[in-house]
């Protein structure tokens, strides 16, 4: 199994204001996400994709992931936005109204474009399209797959409750369904699924609660609008000792189970077999990114050799 | 570049500055700031060079600053140009 990026934090950080832009460097989330779209007056557009130029050019020495939040394709600023921050090298565009595969695809163009120019490898800026409408949300599973760039589907509950026209609650169940077709298309396509959003930054009780919620459901990260935000998601998102030592007894279990010729054994009790093994070997991948364990854990441990 | 009208460019926020460019018959920096009497040389500097970059010759140049590193000066004067028409 390879190892995966993790990306539990992606803290919005707006992009006209310097004195945020300066402190990405000391943030200690995941991925930053600098906003030229919502966060930016219309009439500040021009200046603000001018800062983050310069502000990418002066942070070289990347200590996170690095992506930029344009504006919708569909608006007259995204083509200024991309020519404007592209040379600073982000590792990726932020895709708003990520409505449609054809959208992804035409960010894809355009950034091949721009690779060329730039004499970059082709594929050296990463997508994350947002779902965030009803037409994105059922379009996902073909979104999903419309790009190689693609390292995840990111779902906006803000832009996805307006549109429905409904109001977002704190315990989110207007959001279920939204969220399991978000997780589905993502899963499917192999690339990881990120949460939306809390935007009460005073409550921290809540905030836990739905992280919680979303890394039960198979979200493996979520958006952030407060720099405050990151300690509680990460607590959530670390792996416990016991799940990290049950799944190292789990891999040892399936060698012992395949040297007597067999792929099911007993655990304490418990069955296992190879459901349970990627399960564990998800934990272990997990575990190793958290730097609690430095097991590498190859397709062989979890199918047995042929 | 030559400045045709008025462009302004940033915020009186905190580590921001605001930059102000006029046209005029010869060029003119002023320089108003938090940190003037430590930093005025190099807000100067900073600004020189990108108003050499963007061959400005001439134009009035007034600065109000919050105590702004290179980057958010060089940005905020850039988008005063291009704002002032030309850049």
């Amino acid at each position: 199994m390879a190892d995966y990026k993790l990306r539990r934090s992606l803290l919005y950080v707006p992009g006209n204001m310097p004195s945020m832009l300066q402190n990405v460097p000391l943030f200690q989330c995941d991925a930053v996400q600098i906003d030229l779209e919502d966060a930016v007056p219309l009439a500040e557009k021009d200046a603000a994709r001018i800062l983050v130029r310069r502000f990418l050019d002066t942070y070289k020495e990347r200590n996170k992931e690095v992506l930029v939040r344009i504006n919708g394709l569909d608006t007259k600023w995204a083509l200024d936005d991309l020519k404007a921050v592209l040379p600073g090298l982000p590792d990726g565009i932020r895709l708003p109204k990520a409505d449609s595969p054809d959208v992804v695809e035409r960010l894809d163009t355009l950034l091949t474009e721009y690779e060329e120019e730039l004499g970059l490898e082709v594929g050296f800026f990463k997508i994350l399209p947002s779902i965030e409408t009803a037409m994105g949300v059922i379009n996902a599973v073909f979104t999903a797959r419309a790009s190689t760039r693609l390292i995840g589907l990111a779902f906006g509950a803000e832009d996805y409750t307006a549109t429905m026209e409904i109001n977002r609650t704190k315990t989110g169940e207007e959001l279920f369904n939204a969220r399991m077709n978000v997780l589905w298309a993502a899963k499917a396509a192999g690339i990881q699924a990120l949460d939306s959003i809390f935007a009460d930054v005073n409550d921290m009780d809540a905030l836990r609660t739905e992280t919680e919620l979303i890394k039960k459901l198979g979200f493996t990260g979520k958006s952030l609008v407060n720099p405050r935000q990151i300690d509680v998601v990460h607590e959530v998102f670390a792996p416990k000792q016991a799940e990290v030592d049950y799944a190292l007894q789990v891999m040892d279990a399936i060698k012992r189970a395949r040297e007597m010729g067999t792929g099911v054994i007993s655990l304490k009790g418990k069955m296992i077999d190879r459901p349970v093994v990627v399960r564990a070997a998800r934990v272990l991948s997990t575990a190793r990114a958290h730097g609690m364990v430095d097991v590498v854990i190859n397709e062989e441990d979890i199918n047995g050799a042929e | 570049m030559i400045i045709l009208k008025k462009g302004q460019a940033g915020t009186m926020q905190s580590s921001d500055l605001m930059v102000i460019v006029e046209p005029a018959s010869e060029l003119t920096i002023e320089i108003e700031s938090t940190v003037k009497k430590q930093f005025e040389h190099l807000i100067r500097a900073r600004l020189e060079q990108v108003l050499a970059k963007f061959g400005v010759v001439s134009g009035r140049i007034s600065v109000s600053d919050r105590g702004a590193l290179d980057y958010a000066i060089e940005a905020r004067l850039e988008a005063a140009l291009q704002r002032a028409g030309g850049a």
